[in-house]
């Protein structure tokens, strides 16, 4: 065992306070959501402070949110847009991802340029939405899916770990005489799944947060993904249309309630599936970082 | 198969090897069209697009139709510099830009600091998945958060009123927004951005830290004379890459969080884009306005990578 001296035992126990006090800055602010969404509404009402269990039990805003038909309608819709979003961003990426790893060809060099160049300049909000209008998208699922299809860093994570693949493996393609198109197919993506795996995470997770193009391309309520709804009912604060069974009396008490349960409802796939894929999103931060 | 534009090699001949190579890649330059398309209609269109910035543009007449603004076309240029709220937002754009560079940005390699510093491995699994936690959340859900928390009756009040403070609803005082812009911020940010560093330290080799130990350093001194020398050239690249956003702030957790009240410390140059071009159609001026920001941005980022270049030898290019 090594000695250690006075002042780094000091040293390791002060640090470890400190990362205990991060842990519970990071974490309490969730705990306190999901605390008050199943407190009673009055209770929530009258107590002051940090909250460290519910108080009392109520599933009732949870009831309200649930049968709340604009809930359903934009999860779907954000389910939607997540799915094919997904797909797509992943074709095009894969796509690009293997032309830019090949070796000596000629286009490789214009779609360096444009890839490099879309991380530094870009037309804008303004001219970008001139755009999308300009190719009658607005109010389409092609205007949410569409302009995200190719983000760089995501096509330069897959290129490194493409190009990472042993040489001897193309060499026996060529062997083999198999085609490009199965060479992709049936050797450079079954080897590449974990990259995949973290790239189809990436733009799922951004489709899934991403609110603002929703907002300037649609105006169609019932096309709404989550997110927007969202803030119609959390920042805009307009909770009446969950609370028509409540008495006048206790709607601002049970509105409360609500909006802690709606941001549970709309957080909780994400919750759930963090902890498995935390180290696949970590891996991918990991081989940007390599050649980024 | 040599195939280097900067060669020279005359037009006729690079065009026939060219013809020779999609005959042989074929699959290669039929997945090239998707890529191109995707970029001629996403990316390179809006940047045509950016011609309204030096015209009077007006949906029915179209980018190239719009007649060309006055001042050779720098109209819209111009008249933004003189505009009232010039200043103002040029001023919050870079105060909470900069406000994120000094706290923000050291946020992350100081965590990661103290994360490698811990012994116990599973100690450390936890501290990073609950710091990498909050990443996951939406801005949309991370506002609302913001927004009941400094409420009257939050959580953030009732803890300043529990140390004898008045309360109030901090989302309607400017001197306020900054601060809460950048420490949300930072709550939410700063384990995800410490991963690169976490990287970055693991890849230092152990026997400088023995000699160090065997030279008498304590774990303080190690950690400012080998594991910050160590991870210099990540800080550096990470550093550049921040100032080249420099002046381009998150405008959605703005827009989500700002209100009239609150526009002379957190109204930006991309809000103002956002409300003068989406809101109110003024698509020219608007575009005019984001051009200005998107340049300048550009000429931080080569300004920034050279002044690094000179100092430290590692830069982007």
């Amino acid at each position: 065992m090594k000695r250690v001296s006075t002042g780094d035992k000091i040293f390791y126990i002060v640090n470890n306070i400190i990362l205990f006090l991060m842990i519970a800055v990071c974490v309490y602010p969730l705990l306190y959501v999901i605390f008050a969404s199943f407190s009673k509404p009055d209770k929530l009402m009258q107590f002051s402070g940090a909250l460290l269990y519910p108080l009392g039990f109520d599933t009732g805003a949870y009831k309200e949110v649930l049968s709340n038909s604009m809930v359903w309608t934009s999860y779907l819709n954000t389910i939607i847009y997540v799915v094919f979003g997904t797909l797509t961003a992943l074709i095009m990426t894969i796509l690009s991802a293997y032309i830019l790893s090949r070796r000596g060809i000629k286009i490789k060099k214009l779609l360096n340029v444009l890839l490099i160049s879309s991380m530094f300049f870009s037309g804008g909000m303004i001219p970008t939405y001139i755009t999308i209008k300009s190719y009658h998208m607005l109010n389409t699922i092609w205007a949410i899916i569409l302009p995200p299809a190719i983000s760089a860093m995501n096509v330069i994570v897959m290129r490194t770990s493409f190009a990472a693949l042993p040489p001897s493996l193309e060499e026996a393609a060529a062997i083999d005489g198999i085609s490009e198109y199965q060479f992709l197919v049936k050797m450079i993506l079954p080897l590449s799944k974990s990259v995949l795996a973290v790239i189809a995470l990436y733009y799922g997770v951004a489709l899934w947060n991403s609110w603002f193009s929703a907002a300037i391309y649609l105006d169609k309520r019932s096309m709404y993904p989550l997110q927007l709804y969202l803030r119609e009912v959390l920042i805009n604060s307009s909770t009446d249309s969950m609370t028509t069974g409540v008495a006048e009396g206790d709607k601002v008490a049970v509105s409360e309630t609500i909006k802690y349960a709606t941001i549970i409802v709309s957080t909780v796939p994400i919750l759930c599936v963090y902890p498995f894929l935390q180290k696949y999103f970590v891996k991918g931060v990991m081989v940007g970082s390599v050649k980024g | 198969m040599k195939t280097n534009l900067n060669t020279r090699e005359p037009l006729g001949q690079w065009f026939l090897g060219l013809i020779k190579e999609i005959k042989n890649h074929k699959f290669i330059y039929i997945a090239a069209i998707p890529v191109l398309f995707y970029y001629a209609l996403f990316y390179i269109k809006p940047i045509y697009g950016l011609l309204i910035a030096f015209k009077d543009y007006s949906f029915v007449k179209g980018v190239m139709g719009s007649p060309w603004t006055d001042n050779f076309g720098f109209g819209h240029f111009v008249s933004f510099m003189s505009d009232p709220y010039f200043f103002r937002i040029l001023v919050n754009t870079l105060a909470i830009s900069c406000l994120g560079l000094i706290f923000d940005f050291p946020s992350a390699i100081i965590l990661a600091l103290l994360v490698n510093e811990v012994r116990s491995e599973k100690y450390k699994k936890v501290i990073q998945t609950c710091t990498y936690l909050p990443h996951f959340i939406s801005i949309m859900v991370l506002c609302s958060m913001i927004h009941t928390f400094v409420a009257k009756d939050g959580l953030v009040n009732d803890i300043i009123a529990f140390f004898g403070f008045e309360r109030s609803n901090m989302l309607v005082r400017p001197e306020l927004f900054r601060p809460i812009f950048i420490i949300s911020g930072i709550w939410q940010g700063v384990g995800w951005s410490s991963i690169i560093y976490l990287a970055a330290l693991s890849g230092i080799d152990v026997q400088l830290y023995e000699a160090a130990e065997i030279d008498g350093a304590s774990k303080i001194r190690q950690i400012f004379h080998v594991t910050l020398p160590g991870i210099l050239p990540t800080i550096t690249i990470m550093f550049i890459m921040r100032t080249g956003t420099l002046l381009s702030v998150g405008y959605e957790k703005i827009i989500l969080l700002y209100n009239e009240m609150t526009y002379q410390t957190a109204d930006v140059i991309s809000t103002f884009v956002y409300r003068q071009g989406l809101l109110n159609a003024n698509y020219s001026y608007s575009a005019a306005v984001g051009m200005f920001n998107a340049v300048v941005n550009l000429i931080v980022l080569a300004l920034a990578n050279k002044l690094c270049r000179r100092m430290s030898e590692t830069s982007l290019w």
